[in-house]
């Protein structure tokens, strides 16, 4: 690969994936328009909008909300999100005296079905060394204060268990649709390093 | 094994760089080797925790010193490498010297199957009845173990007391199912205090909850 000036704006990298995947598609291992559904299901269909319709739901139907935090996966797949990386779910609940923080410190398990691709930071080194040991100031670095007599839960995804955030719903938003409650919720907030803003 | 991966309470690392509007992918070959990645797991010649091995299984300065993708990368080569999908030559080449067997070929995965296994997805919880080690309120003490192969339970809970707050129920054991054995056990959700973690500094009412099986656990008065 040193030699290629004629390739000298591909990396290493580039180079390696492009000869992986001209092997497999020529030893008919992958299917290439199978490949092209797979990137586009996870760029563009699937994404953080359906973690924050659950919760503008769950904030909007008390009943749905029980039924979330006693069955997330069942009460999740209902509203149609389910499947891989999200088969087994669990919804804790953010409230006046406790904030929960989700992390995977041993590699990057996040819960595809209703937040899409983790952000680069999730599966960084820093983010995940320091949930655990230092929660508190990695709210901090996010702009997030907890005071003191909050108590932090941290969530480290270590088994098959995938962990979504509800956020405790911001001051002013009584009387708004699901529509309008889903497009103030983040996706950092369904993480729990920040807290849904007021509208 | 205790790599770099194992990252539960290090210092050094750095401050956390949130990229604000953050696209999904930075360069289009993330896009090709998460594609092809989920593609060629497909064909269900590795699970999961083979997986998950395979992409830790690296020197840490070197796990430390890739991205997240040029970790499937390397994953991916080993996984393909390791099942017998490719060889060595091929993998050299980027050419394929040999055709997949009828029944390889078969369980390529095609583009009118993705939304059906996506939305599918995998089968971790098993239908063994087996009872459960620990109940609810249990003090239990993560085993001080330090397998060379793979495992679930990070360091930094070896060796300390937790209690269990909830019982998933029965699902594979990663540990033996990055080997290739099937062994159903309990996954309980174990709270263990801040300060059992890291000391008496540590904040007085926080917690963090691991996700641990019966194999990783014993009682503790």
């Amino acid at each position: 690969m040193s030699e290629g000036h004629g390739h000298s704006h591909l990396s290493d990298t580039e180079l390696r994936v492009r000869s992986l995947e001209s092997l497999l598609v020529d030893k008919g291992i992958v299917d290439p328009a199978a490949l092209d559904i797979l990137v586009q299901t996870y760029e563009e269909k699937i994404g953080p909008q359906n973690g924050a319709r659950v919760v503008a739901r769950a904030w909007a139907e008390p009943d749905y909300k029980e039924w979330l935090l006693r069955d997330a996966s069942a009460a999740i797949a209902e509203m149609g999100y389910h499947g891989r990386q999200g088969e087994h779910m669990n919804v804790v609940e953010n409230t006046p005296q406790v904030h929960n923080l989700v992390v995977c410190t041993l590699c990057s398990c996040y819960p595809w079905p209703v937040l899409g691709l983790p952000p680069t930071w999730y599966k960084s080194a820093p983010y995940r060394s320091r949930a655990v040991i230092d929660p508190r100031g990695v709210l901090r670095e996010f702009g997030t204060e907890i005071s003191d007599d909050v108590a932090v839960r941290v969530w480290d995804s270590t088994a098959e268990l995938r962990y979504l955030v509800l956020p405790e719903p911001p001051p002013g938003c009584e009387g708004m649709s699901q529509k309008e409650l889903a497009a103030l919720v983040t996706r950092n907030s369904m993480i729990g390093v920040e807290k849904v803003s007021a509208p | 094994m205790n790599g770099a991966h194992d990252l539960g309470g290090m210092h050094g690392l750095g401050p956390i760089d949130a990229e604000v509007d953050e696209p999904v992918f930075h360069h289009d070959w993330e896009r090709r080797i998460l594609a092809l990645s989920l593609a060629s797991g497909a064909m269900v010649k590795w699970n999961i925790d083979m997986g998950r091995h395979a992409r830790e299984n690296q020197p840490p300065a070197q796990y430390l010193a890739n991205s997240y993708y040029q970790t499937w990368l390397v994953g991916l080569e080993k996984l393909l490498l390791q099942a017998g999908l490719i060889s060595a030559e091929e993998l050299a080449e980027g050419r394929s010297a040999k055709a997949l067997t009828d029944d390889l070929a078969r369980r390529v995965l095609k583009a009118d199957q993705v939304g059906e296994v996506l939305s599918r997805g995998d089968q971790f919880r098993m239908d063994d009845d087996i009872a459960a080690k620990f109940a609810i309120d249990d003090n239990v003490r993560v085993l001080n173990n330090h397998p060379t192969h793979h495992t679930r339970a990070p360091r930094y809970v070896r060796g300390k007391c937790g209690v269990v707050t909830h019982d998933h129920g029965v699902f594979v054991f990663a540990d033996a199912n990055a080997q290739g054995n099937k062994i159903p056990q309990h996954i309980y959700s174990v709270r263990f205090t801040a300060q059992e973690l890291w000391g008496p500094n540590a904040a007085p009412n926080d917690c963090v909850h691991v996700d641990l099986w019966d194999g990783h656990l014993e009682a503790a008065g």
